[in-house]
């Protein structure tokens, strides 16, 4: 078994503030950090490898810099990192990133076939989840999203079951591999690394590539280029009026707040 | 690109039952597509789903596109994507709307990839720049309480997922009519890889967004152990709880309360907004419930801008009241509260 | 079997940092394992680095290190209720290399700093607490861990975990503070335009200035306060020992909201937005309190060895030279392959022949002589800004006569004999 994992480097939105003044971001004190949807995948491969056996790698794009969340794979389970890093990879949208992935992915499957991609169910910053969709199709393997237990996995019959999510409710569903699931952080718990994935991961190098050491890429699909999505324009909404101010000390604002609403009898009858 | 033309919403069923904001959808479709002057149209996939094409006219389509096979029974990514597809390649829309479900995402992810054009998540507001032919798809940016329209200028259908209840559905008119165009999908089931084997409904948990009230806790509560007080509440008026992502980061709540851009989009009749600063994300989740009562500390927080009545004060002081209050009033009054 | 460290230092601030590093230079196997998500996340400092230690370690790191403003401007302030008297030298040779010293935030900076042992070859593990030695026949063979399978080996294990070491107390090494040995310290990071800093510490491009507070600042407590300017912000901070704060039954942050809106502070920080609350202990036992720093496969160094100079509130540049001494040491402990308190004790011999322990033997009674005499920041300070207040008025009077009734007050307030004993007590406690 070998499963790939896509992993994300994102600024870390509970710790970045907003100055409420200008409405930029406030990224001094912002670490970036593993995409948390993509820790839960990676902890999802970690549980198939224990169970099925085998070995897992990661795969990111992004600045070099994003050598530290494959780091922090490594210290989840990964075995095996790779960064794809190249200034023509820079802005994006998630048909390019998508794109960049496959082509890193088919030269990873040529070195080790791959059996299973894992991807977040979205990333934190964007907030899309259209990248591990737009893979599967790329490789044309099917795709699950929003999976929240693994409930097989059978390494002779090469069938996957798992559980998606849906409104209300969950789905069981079967597929080949290989296929691609995008995961909820329901699937597990984050596990407390042990200390010899720490010290592995302090220590490991990730492969790194760039445009030139991918095959058969078409640039003109890559990067800002290769997106057809672009920001328009960026506007703060409208400032809504608001509605009415209680006043007075504590006891009497609420009180004036529960008349309001008993007196509505759209809202509220006795029976 | 020339070519396309027309304002497709894709209308999901799930058992021979249109979500919700597919109908939304239809509305806002109409709109785009009355500006443009062009039909819309609802594309509907399924086995035996005929029978919906008239509902989606009555709520607003010119025209339903129709894909019915037995391989379509269940939605799975594989069989919905391919119908899509080749309508989509046959009748080359501009605009092409779906909600933003599980299965919305899904199907129009990779329907995006393999038509080779953009794909606006999760958007919370809808135009069109008519001169252009530009969908104008807006949605909260990362970094703020802004909001950023994408645009997608050189590759058609221009695609958006859309929030659900943030768009209006128009009126059922039954009097409407419009035309059913059918197409035929041409995959046996043994070519499918994929299988769902059995749906499981869970009836007891009660959505949050079916609340008649939401009570909703942000980080201004300050711990875990406070915001007990917001589920006290939550019991005294039979409301749902909701929590800011903040309060879901933090762990006091979990994750399928969480109100907002990542989370549920809610359209209660009163929503409570206690300690929460009202950050635009959490917002586009909240604001068209029909009753706002905000309270915080800070007069200038924003949640006041949407809040119908708002209370300035110390949530922790002000719950107990309104707590005890509540309790008060309902027996005084005798009986319980029901909602009409 | 789990593999063998030379070296595993706990902690990564200052002192951890430059032993992790100077041994990993010399090309130590060193492992460094810190608690915080990074290193500095939870760190405070007023936020004074010294540049001489810091250079020993990484020459002309002001061209690289993540720093915030050379200080050129250092005023020392007796602040009374609604006046002050300032004093102070400001220095444009400071504005220029090899520079004076930095204010620096110490989250950026810790984070760099650690890098650069990285680079250098420290294998450094975050997100890790080292909860216990793991002791073999009297010898300090280890460390256990939080972490699953946690346990890590070394010949050295070296305590750089800070002013409340612990594994320090865990080994016996020293007790449970006093309250009179730590200083609870509380500081905000106001964010504030450099435009408006420098304006309103008359500063230019890249100079800074530092404001230590004697008087008001504690409301009668034994301690101090700081205004220091960083690039964007300013740090504001005011600590007084924990046995001073227990006694007079006050809060540290309503001190340091005194301090905050007191008449004389109040414009400088004013329209800006607190970014960052922090709170931290300060070792000031000083020479009294420093435990025993060298044992059988192990050494303490920085904070967790108490070595700061309260006075002078020095503390970083103290961590980072005993973190220098103790790698030394165990580099030369290495090359004999022989880590034995015998030879590990070659720390403590540094230690005490440099001027880390020379300075604290030097001000060992100042803590205690300010702690015992309230008088000296309680009545003198005051009395000092109604002299200057009366001296500086022009009101007819002669200078002559000014000085005779400022000296006819002081000594009736207090009477000579006393005042001329405190003044020496003072004295003496500082000189
Ligand atoms: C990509 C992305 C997606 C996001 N998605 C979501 C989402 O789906 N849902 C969501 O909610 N957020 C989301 N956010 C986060 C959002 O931007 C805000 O950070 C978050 O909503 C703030 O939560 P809060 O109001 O609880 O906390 P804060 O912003 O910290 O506000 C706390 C408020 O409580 C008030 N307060 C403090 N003490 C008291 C007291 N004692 N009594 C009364 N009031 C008090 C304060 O004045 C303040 O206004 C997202 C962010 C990003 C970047
Ligand atoms: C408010 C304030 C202002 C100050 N101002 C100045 C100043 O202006 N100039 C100056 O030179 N000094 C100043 N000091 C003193 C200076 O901050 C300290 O002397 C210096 O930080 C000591 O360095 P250290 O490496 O020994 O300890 P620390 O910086 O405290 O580092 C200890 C590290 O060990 C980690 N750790 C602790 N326990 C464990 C464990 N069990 N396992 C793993 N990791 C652990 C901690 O997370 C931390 O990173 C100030 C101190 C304070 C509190
Ligand atoms: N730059 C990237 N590098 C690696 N994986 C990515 C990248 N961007 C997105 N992904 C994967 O795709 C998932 C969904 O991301 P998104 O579509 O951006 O919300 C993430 O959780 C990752 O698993």
């Amino acid at each position: 078994m070998h499963i790939v994992v896509c992993v994300k480097q994102v600024p870390d939105t509970k710790i970045i503030k907003i100055n409420p003044k200008t409405n930029t971001l406030d990224r001094r004190s912002a670490p970036a950090i593993l995409n948390p949807y993509d820790a839960h995948a990676v902890q999802a491969a970690a549980g198939i490898k224990e169970a099925a056996g085998g070995e897992i790698s990661v795969l990111s794009m992004g600045p070099p810099q994003a050598v530290e969340i494959i780091k922090k794979s490594v210290e989840i389970g990964a075995d095996r990192g790779y960064l794809i890093t190249d200034r023509a990879f820079a802005g994006a949208d998630t048909l390019a990133t998508s794109y960049a992935l496959s082509k890193a992915l088919d030269r990873i499957s040529k070195e080790h076939p791959i059996d299973l991609i894992i991807c977040g169910k979205h990333a934190i910053d964007g907030d899309t989840g259209q990248v591990g969709p737009g893979i599967a199709r790329r490789l044309d393997i099917p795709p699950i999203t929003n999976v929240i237990e693994v409930t097989d996995i059978n390494k002779e019959t090469r069938k996957v079951k798992v559980k998606r999510k849906i409104i209300n409710g969950y789905e069981l569903i079967e597929t080949e591999m290989p296929c691609l699931l995008t995961v909820e952080k329901e699937i597990n718990e984050i596990a407390y690394s042990p200390m010899p994935n720490m010290i592995k991961a302090a220590r490991y190098n990730p492969v790194i590539w760039a445009v030139s050491d991918l095959e058969d890429v078409d640039k003109t699909q890559l990067g800002l280029k290769g997106s057809p999505t672009i920001v328009g324009k960026m506007f703060t909404p409208p400032k809504p009026e608001g509605g009415h101010m209680f006043e007075g000390a504590a006891e009497d604002q609420v009180k004036q707040v529960i008349d309001v609403l008993l007196q509505n009898k759209e809202l509220f009858s006795v029976n | 690109m020339q070519d396309n033309r027309g304002v497709w919403v894709y209308v999901e069923q799930n058992e021979g039952v249109i979500e919700g904001v597919s109908l939304e959808l239809l509305g806002a479709g109409r709109k785009l597509a009355d500006k443009l002057g062009v039909p819309l149209s609802g594309i509907l996939l399924g086995e035996n789903v005929k029978n919906l094409a008239d509902e989606i006219i009555y709520y607003g389509a010119d025209q339903v596109y129709v894909v019915e096979s037995p391989v379509l029974r269940q939605y799975r990514t594989e069989s919905y994507m391919k119908g899509v597809i080749l309508l989509a390649e046959k009748y080359k829309p501009e605009i092409f709307l779906y909600g933003a479900t599980p299965n919305g995402k899904d199907v129009a992810s990779a329907v995006a990839t393999d038509l080779s054009t953009g794909l606006t998540a999760d958007t919370t507001m809808l135009d069109v720049e008519v001169e252009k032919r530009l969908l104008e798809a807006s949605r909260p940016a990362f970094g703020g309480n802004i909001m950023a329209t994408i645009l997608c200028k050189k590759h058609r259908p221009q695609m958006a997922t859309v929030r659900p209840k943030v768009m209006k559905a128009l009126e059922r008119d039954t009097s409407r009519t419009g035309r059913v165009i059918e197409e035929a999908l041409e995959i046996r089931e043994e070519d499918m890889r994929t299988k769902v084997l059995e749906i499981v409904k869970d009836v007891t948990k009660k959505s949050l967004t079916d609340a008649h009230i939401i009570v909703c806790g942000g980080k201004g509560l300050g711990d875990e152990r406070n915001f007990a007080l917001i589920h006290e509440l939550a019991d005294v008026l039979g409301a749902g709880v909701g929590g800011t992502r903040d309060v879901v980061e933090a762990g006091w709540i979990s994750h399928d309360h969480q109100i907002g851009q990542t989370g549920e989009t809610v359209t209660p009749k009163i929503y409570f907004a206690v300690g929460i600063s009202g950050a635009i994300q959490h917002l586009v989740g909240m604001k068209n419930s029909e009753i706002i009562i905000a309270i915080n500390k800070d007069p200038n927080a924003p949640i006041f801008g949407v809040s119908t009545y708002g209370i300035v004060g110390d949530a922790l002081e002000i719950l107990p009241i309104l707590i005890k209050q509540f309790k008060h009033a309902f027996r005084e009054k005798g009986g319980e509260m029901t909602y009409a | 079997m789990p593999e063998k460290f030379d070296v595993i230092v706990v902690g990564a601030g200052p002192a951890g940092t430059s032993c992790a590093y100077t041994c990993a230079k010399n090309g130590l196997k060193v492992l460094q394992i810190e608690r915080g998500e990074y290193p500095g996340s939870k760190n405070v400092m007023g936020g004074v680095l010294y540049r001489k230690q810091m250079e020993e370690i990484i020459p002309e790191f002001w061209k690289e290190a993540p720093l915030e403003r050379p200080v050129i401007e250092q005023r020392i302030w007796m602040m009374d209720k609604e006046s002050t008297v300032s004093f102070g030298y400001k220095g444009l040779e400071w504005a220029q290399e090899p520079y004076n010293n930095f204010t620096v935030l110490r989250a950026k900076f810790d984070q760099w700093f650690a890098k650069k042992g990285v680079e250098a070859g420290v294998l450094l593990i975050n997100e890790t607490v080292a909860n216990q030695c793991i002791v073999e026949n009297g010898k300090v063979i280890g460390i256990r861990t939080d972490r699953p399978d946690g346990e890590v080996y070394a010949d050295v294990t070296v305590l750089a975990d800070g002013v409340n070491s612990l594994l320090g107390k865990q080994l016996g090494f020293h007790k449970e503070f006093r309250p009179d040995e730590v200083a609870l310290t509380v500081m905000e990071v106001i964010n504030l335009s450099k435009d408006k800093i420098n304006e309103r510490f008359n500063l230019s491009e890249n100079q800074g200035c530092t404001i230590e507070i004697f008087g008001d600042s504690t409301k009668g407590n034994l301690g101090t306060a700081f205004i220091y300017t960083n690039k964007e912000s300013i740090n504001i901070g005011v600590g007084t020992t924990l046995s001073s704060m227990i006694k007079s039954r006050m809060k540290p942050y309503d001190l340091l909201d005194y301090l905050k809106t007191h008449p004389m502070v109040k414009p400088l920080i004013e329209g800006g937005e607190a970014a960052e609350y922090l709170a931290h202990l300060i070792p000031e036992g000083g020479y009294h309190s420093v435990p025993k720093v060298a044992g059988n496969g192990v050494l303490v160094v920085g904070d967790a060895a108490q070595l700061v100079n309260a006075i002078h509130r020095e503390g970083s540049n103290m961590a980072m030279a005993s973190g220098k001494m103790a790698a030394e040491t165990i580099v030369e402990a290495k090359k004999k392959g022989d880590f034995s308190m015998d030879t590990l004790k070659g720390y403590k011999d540094k230690l005490y022949n440099s001027f880390i322990i020379k300075d604290l033997k030097k001000y060992k009674d100042a803590t205690h002589t300010f702690e015992n005499n309230p008088q000296f920041l309680r009545d003198y300070v005051p009395m000092l800004n109604r002299a200057a207040s009366k001296f500086f008025t022009v009101d007819g009077t002669s200078k002559k006569d000014k000085q005779k009734e400022i000296m006819k007050t002081m000594t009736s307030e207090r009477g000579t004999i006393k005042l001329i004993k405190d003044v020496y007590k003072a004295w003496k406690a500082v000189k």
